[in-house]
């Protein structure tokens, strides 16, 4: 019977959101404390007897009366919409924030990678950087120094190590990063949505590094928003929503129960200000068919045009605003960007990226989308939304006499030969 | 390497009691933030280190130049006007960095405050130990300007190291209530500044605190730069200088009440710097 490691009671986290402080003003500034409480003071004077908050305030929790327990050696996804509590969560429980209400225990030396290549400078060379960014992460320098070789080896930057990392391709940059978490020794190990960034080969890479982790008893919480990642990596699946779990149970259970809720075909989706930071809000996301009408089921021999309105506050230097496909069971299809280059930039102002999508490619059934913007060195995203749009592909043309979908994701129109090669012998 | 198992308990207004293990736990990463500044700043000049000398150097001139020979001040025992005003200039450049760089520590690292964990206090401590850097490099100067003017140091310099931790203590004692500050208040990104300059024109740093009229000099030692610089002069200048001991004791006192309450201040606001950062 393996060890509880992780025990949670009754866990609850409150912020408080002033109402004036929204978008980039984030910090209060002196003047308006100042203000705020002379103009406080001046009302009392008129209506003495009657009390003023200076602040006109609301309470938000982020986390409710959340009970949970992990035990040691298992990989326990978090899935949730953003706004959930996932990353509340996260940072709690690497003791990056403390909790309003109940507690926390943690059996083991806890490591968190919340974001690759925290505290990387870009000035320093990558030798430098590993050793800044395992200190950072709690590692001692003589266990850097043993692990010096293998972290390099990893990350396959062996040429490069005394090059600036400004000088890297965002590529090897993300490797270095990671390699440098990946060595971490921990007993407790707590990722957030990490291995999103990277291509594909280090990704896998990174899985399986994951992977033996845990065959060393070691116990992770991991967040993503890629079912299928959660599916093959996780034995338990947690579903955060409204700061409340809703579900704990196998992962293909919770991820069905979660994708069941963005089941609905949705052709537009308007943000709001849900996805506001201090540098780019998404405004709208919508697909349009061949006509440019607005539409949520495409015919598979048909294009059509995916598009993201959004706005920018300040310049920014080698935006890519992307999307990420996924099939409704939660398979990624692909993903894409508008890079154009790294030292392109964009003004202020209001913007809108459209990608079109090129007929036969997608077989028939569900897809969603999600979005997501990010800048150099590409490390960290911007914003990254959930899945938003959901949309329905539908394939008129299947092949007599069999009208059966054929297997698989895509449905390329290929071109058959049938010939016959040896025609003297036979 | 078998370490006892460790049990992390986390709960709202619980951290103080593993706050000052994890403190030597992360001892390292004292060291490696500080190596990372130092290096970063260095990297891309062209002159280099020579920076942390001219600065003082020049400074030293000018206010030699100003305050001995314009204004004709007088200097303390019978020590060169340019060692009077250098072994004022290296505790005040000391302090006037270290206060300016610690009190932005948390805002240039706010990256790293909201990603990962480990005790605050490493961050504007790291920051000061930077600027000892620069104090230790630009004490090569003086010790150049004591053997150009055959000033040979007292016993009293065996004290020296006290000093400097005092005007350590200092500089970390304002620096801590700056950064938490700066974190809740970004105005104080401006009030840092105004501090600084002001402070060089009220410490006695162009000139020496003898000139004070005795009966202002304990009021005067309110400033607890006057105490540290004081102290300066008194462990390298040696020979008949004398310290104005309750000027001495109160400014040490301040600067212990500044420091104390400075870790308290930090610690109280260090729980919510991630999430209003």
């Amino acid at each position: 019977m393996p060890d509880t490691v992780i025990q949670v009671e009754n866990l609850g986290k409150m912020y408080t959101i002033g109402h004036q402080q929204k978008g980039s003003y984030r910090y209060t500034a002196l003047r308006d404390v100042l203000a705020d409480g002379a103009g406080a003071f001046l009302r009392k004077l008129r209506r003495p007897g009657k009390s003023f908050t200076p602040f006109n305030r609301e309470e938000f929790w982020a986390l409710k009366d959340l009970s949970f327990e992990i035990k040691q050696g298992e990989m326990v996804g978090i899935i949730g919409r953003n706004g959930a509590g996932k990353s509340t969560l996260l940072k709690i429980l690497s003791r990056i924030t403390e909790p309003t209400t109940g507690r926390v225990r943690l059996k083991g030396r806890v490591a968190s990678l919340l974001e690759v290549g925290t505290g990387f400078h870009p000035e320093l060379t990558g030798r430098e950087n590993i050793f800044l960014n395992g200190a950072i992460l709690g590692m001692r320098r003589a266990e850097i120094n043993h692990k010096f070789d293998e972290i390099v080896d990893f990350a396959e930057v062996s040429k490069f190590l005394d090059t600036p990392v400004k000088r890297y391709s965002s590529g090897m940059y993300v490797r270095l990063a990671f390699s440098v978490a990946a060595h971490l020794d921990p007993e407790i190990l707590i990722i957030d949505e990490v291995l999103a960034v990277g291509d594909i080969q280090f990704q896998k890479k990174c899985l399986k590094k994951l992977e033996s982790i845990e065959d060393s008893h070691r116990t992770i919480v991991f967040v993503s928003h890629n079912m299928s990642t959660i599916k093959g990596l996780c034995s338990r699946a947690l579903l955060i929503k409204d700061g409340e779990i809703v579900k704990d149970d196998m992962p293909e259970t919770v991820a069905t129960h979660y994708l069941a809720d963005a089941q609905e075909q949705q052709a537009m989706i308007d943000f709001k200000d849900s996805y506001t930071a201090a540098e780019i809000s998404f405004l709208k996301a919508y697909l349009c068919d061949k006509e440019n009408n607005l539409s949520s089921s495409f015919d598979n021999r048909d294009a059509f045009a995916i598009h993201l309105e959004y706005k920018l506050h300040k310049e920014i230097r080698g935006l890519r605003i992307g999307f990420l496909m996924e099939t409704i069971e939660g398979i990624q299809v692909c993903g894409a960007t508008d890079f154009v280059f790294t030292d392109s930039t964009r003004k202020p102002g209001i913007y809108k990226s459209k990608c079109l999508f090129p007929a036969h490619i997608l077989n028939s059934g569900k897809y969603t989308i999600l979005f997501g913007a990010d800048k150099f060195p590409y490390t960290q995203s911007l914003m990254r939304t959930e899945h938003c749009l959901t949309f329905e592909i539908e394939d008129i043309d299947r092949e007599r006499p069999l009208y059966d979908r054929r297997p698989g994701i895509i449905k390329p129109t290929l071109t058959w030969q049938v010939v016959r090669p040896y025609p003297k012998n036979q | 390497m078998t370490e006892p198992v460790p049990e992390i308990i986390i709960e709202a207004g619980r951290t103080e009691v593993q706050y000052w293990r994890d403190l030597w736990r992360y001892r390292e990463l004292f060291y490696f933030l500080a190596w990372r500044d130092v290096l970063v700043r260095y990297k891309q000049m062209v002159i280099g280190i020579a920076w942390a000398l001219l600065r003082p150097f020049l400074t030293m001139l000018v206010f030699t130049v100003v305050f001995g020979r314009l204004a004709n001040l007088p200097s303390e025992g019978d020590a060169p006007y340019p060692i009077l005003v250098f072994s004022a200039m290296l505790p005040w450049q000391f302090f006037a960095n270290a206060l300016t760089e610690c009190s932005n520590s948390l805002i240039t690292n706010a990256n790293l405050l909201s990603k990962v964990y480990f005790p605050r206090l490493v961050v504007p401590t790291s920051a000061v130990i930077v600027s000892f850097v620069d104090f230790l490099i630009s004490g090569i100067l003086l010790l150049g300007l004591m053997i150009w003017f055959n000033a040979v140091p007292t016993w009293r310099i065996l004290m020296l190291p006290l000093v400097i931790a005092i005007s350590f203590a200092a500089a970390m004692g304002m620096g801590l209530w700056l950064a938490a500050l700066n974190v809740q208040y970004r105005d104080f990104r401006y009030i840092v500044p105004f501090i600084v300059q002001f402070g060089l024109y009220i410490s006695p740093v162009g000139f020496s605190s003898t000139i004070v009229p005795e009966n202002w000099r304990l009021l005067y030692s309110l400033n607890p730069m006057v105490g540290v610089i004081d102290g300066f002069r008194w462990a390298i200048i040696g020979g008949d200088v004398q310290l104005f001991w309750p000027g001495f004791l109160l400014s040490l006192l301040l600067v212990m009440l500044v420091l104390v309450t400075g870790i308290r201040y930090f610690r109280h606001m260090e729980r919510s710097f991630a999430d209003i950062i």
